[in-house]
């Protein structure tokens, strides 16, 4: 189920003292199963870009196409797809609101109009997706959870609905590093498991170049850069000019390259530099020897 | 969506207008408020109007701006004017058919008293559009000052004002975003009966009181850690002055009161 975005334009409190066009021109098509790395400067429009994936927000201009359908359709069902395009916004616990985990994750698959078997079907199937204990947790407030526990509950609340793409909106902000890696963890799950094409939102390089396929690079309401972590990795100078940054792999080998190592290119996985300094370090002993 | 609501409706300018005291600005609101009461006839209104008029110009605000201030009060004034028109009496009947009864003078108020809410909605939009929520309560602190000397709250009302104003357009933000965040999980605030609608509320006041809350606590935390004790003793940032420009808009203002006080003996 391919996601189409064609020449998408939107222009924030138009015709007012405040008139902003947040999004010029963005076109890019996601197919099925991709991983895709959405990166850009605070205000570069990535988050008014997602919304408009599952057609929250309308374009000035410009089509979204979903399996395709015209997001702009008005006869289009809206439920149906939200249902496809499942959205987890920035802060997500922000969302939670009912007496227990369990009734929140079922809020979504209550609106989709299940019957209770399904819908528990669907909660039990959630939190274990996410890691949650559905025995110990399912029947606790909302609002006892941790920090990095909320932020699980409320993915679950979103998974709970079957999407078959799923965008999350800076899925780690203000987690502490033992949480941000527990989500990261369960987004990879997820994309390797079951196989779902997801789409995430990031200004850290380091989430994206561990995980993503491809990588979308926004800058001022524009796409700028579009290909995979080796191809967008590699342009550091014009990352940099943009006031983004390049992964810490990436760095790293730069710098060991300025010292005279030999690094081999389009480096830029934790994996794949362990192997490297790996081999350098046994080098050194052997040359202590 | 929730763009449309203009609370905050100033519009960033440098005219004279809006170089003003916003004390002066209050004060001779208030002044042209009054000036409206005393309206005796639609001359009296041309006036009024032709005065704002020039005034939104000076501003260089564009006049729709004005208009669209009185659009959130339009049923009220549709009501005030069905009221006064099929409920007043008078001499002269216009049109009789079965239980509807128009006169002359019906007409005339249902019309004068439209137009006095419309002028008196236009008049403030003009002080709100022109200067900023801070300059007003400012002011508002300002001008109150003197009623501490009998225990009057000035300071401590201006800061909850100033503390309000400051939070809505983040309240409103964080309501859209929750909106939306409930709309990507299938929610539905825009269809159903007023049970179902208020029902549909829930998934969206929850979260936003617990944050309300969280955001409160934070505040006053913040306040207390830089040793905030009240209003005594402070000094200010911004210091008001009034200027040649508030001397000249007040002279300008009693202008337009006594052309207005003149319309009444003459028309009234």
């Amino acid at each position: 189920m391919p996601l189409v975005v064609e020449n998408l334009n939107h222009i924030y409190m138009k015709g007012g003292p405040y008139e902003t066009q947040a999004l010029h021109d963005v076109s890019f098509t996601i197919r099925d199963g991709e991983f895709v790395g959405l990166i850009g400067h605070t205000g570069s429009g990535k988050s008014t870009l997602v919304q408009h994936l599952n057609g929250l927000l309308q374009p000035d201009s410009g089509r979204v196409l979903v399996d395709g359908t015209d997001l702009a359709d008005k006869t289009a069902d809206r439920k149906q797809i939200r249902c496809k395009v499942g959205l987890v916004f920035q802060y997500a616990e922000n969302q939670l609101f009912e007496e227990t985990v369990e009734k929140d994750i079922a809020f979504g698959p209550k609106n989709l109009g299940l019957d209770a078997a399904e819908v528990d079907r669907r909660v039990r199937e959630a939190m274990r997706q996410v890691a949650l204990d559905y025995e110990t947790i399912s029947q606790k407030s909302v609002f006892e959870l941790s920090g990095g526990q909320m932020r699980r509950a409320a993915i679950a609340g979103v998974l709970a609905m079957k999407p078959s793409v799923l965008v999350l909106d800076e899925p780690c902000a203000g987690l502490d590093p033992h949480g941000r890696e527990e989500i990261l963890g369960l987004i990879k799950r997820l994309h390797t498991e079951s196989g779902a094409t997801i789409v995430m939102v990031s200004h850290s390089m380091d989430d994206v170049a561990q995980l993503a396929e491809r990588v979308l690079v926004m800058e001022k309401g524009r796409l700028v850069m579009d290909g995979t972590p080796e191809e967008v990795f590699t342009r550091g100078e014009e990352l940099r000019s943009m006031g983004l940054d390049v992964p810490q792999v990436v760095q790293l080998c730069e710098q060991l390259r300025a010292r005279g190592y030999e690094i081999p290119e389009r480096i830029y996985r934790m994996e794949d530099i362990r192997e490297i300094l790996l081999k350098i370090l046994k080098k050194g002993e052997h040359h202590a020897q | 969506m929730l763009n449309d609501i203009t609370l905050g409706q100033y519009f960033p300018g440098t005219s004279p207008i809006h170089r003003m005291d916003p004390r002066m600005k209050l004060i001779l609101t208030i002044i042209y408020i009054v000036g409206v009461f005393l309206v005796k006839s639609f001359a009296g209104y041309a006036v009024a109007f032709l005065f704002l008029y020039l005034i939104v110009r000076i501003a260089e605000i564009p006049f729709k701006y004005l208009i669209k201030g009185v659009k959130p009060l339009r049923f009220i004034i549709i009501f005030t004017f069905l009221l006064n028109l099929f409920f007043l009496t008078g001499e002269t009947p216009l049109l009789d058919i079965g239980p509807v009864h128009l006169t002359r003078e019906a007409l005339f108020n249902a019309v004068y008293f439209s137009l006095r809410l419309v002028f008196l909605v236009m008049g403030t939009s003009v002080l709100t559009l022109t200067t900023s929520p801070v300059q007003l309560t400012d002011a508002l602190e300002r001008l109150l000052h003197p009623l501490q000397r009998f225990h009057f709250p000035a300071h401590e009302l201006a800061m909850m004002m100033t503390i309000a104003l400051r939070f809505i357009p983040t309240l409103l933000d964080e309501t859209d975003k929750i909106q939306k965040a409930q709309m990507a999980r299938g929610a539905d605030f825009e269809s159903g009966n007023l049970i179902q609608r208020a029902k549909a509320m829930i998934p969206l006041l929850v979260p936003l009181f617990v944050s309300s809350f969280r955001r409160a606590n934070d505040l006053a935390m913040a306040m207390e850690a830089r040793c905030y004790r009240g209003g005594d003793h402070r000094t200010r940032l911004r210091e008001l002055r009034y200027t040649r420009l508030d001397a000249v808009a007040a002279v300008v203002m009693c202008g337009f009161i006594v052309v207005i006080i003149l319309e009444g003996r003459i028309f009234g």
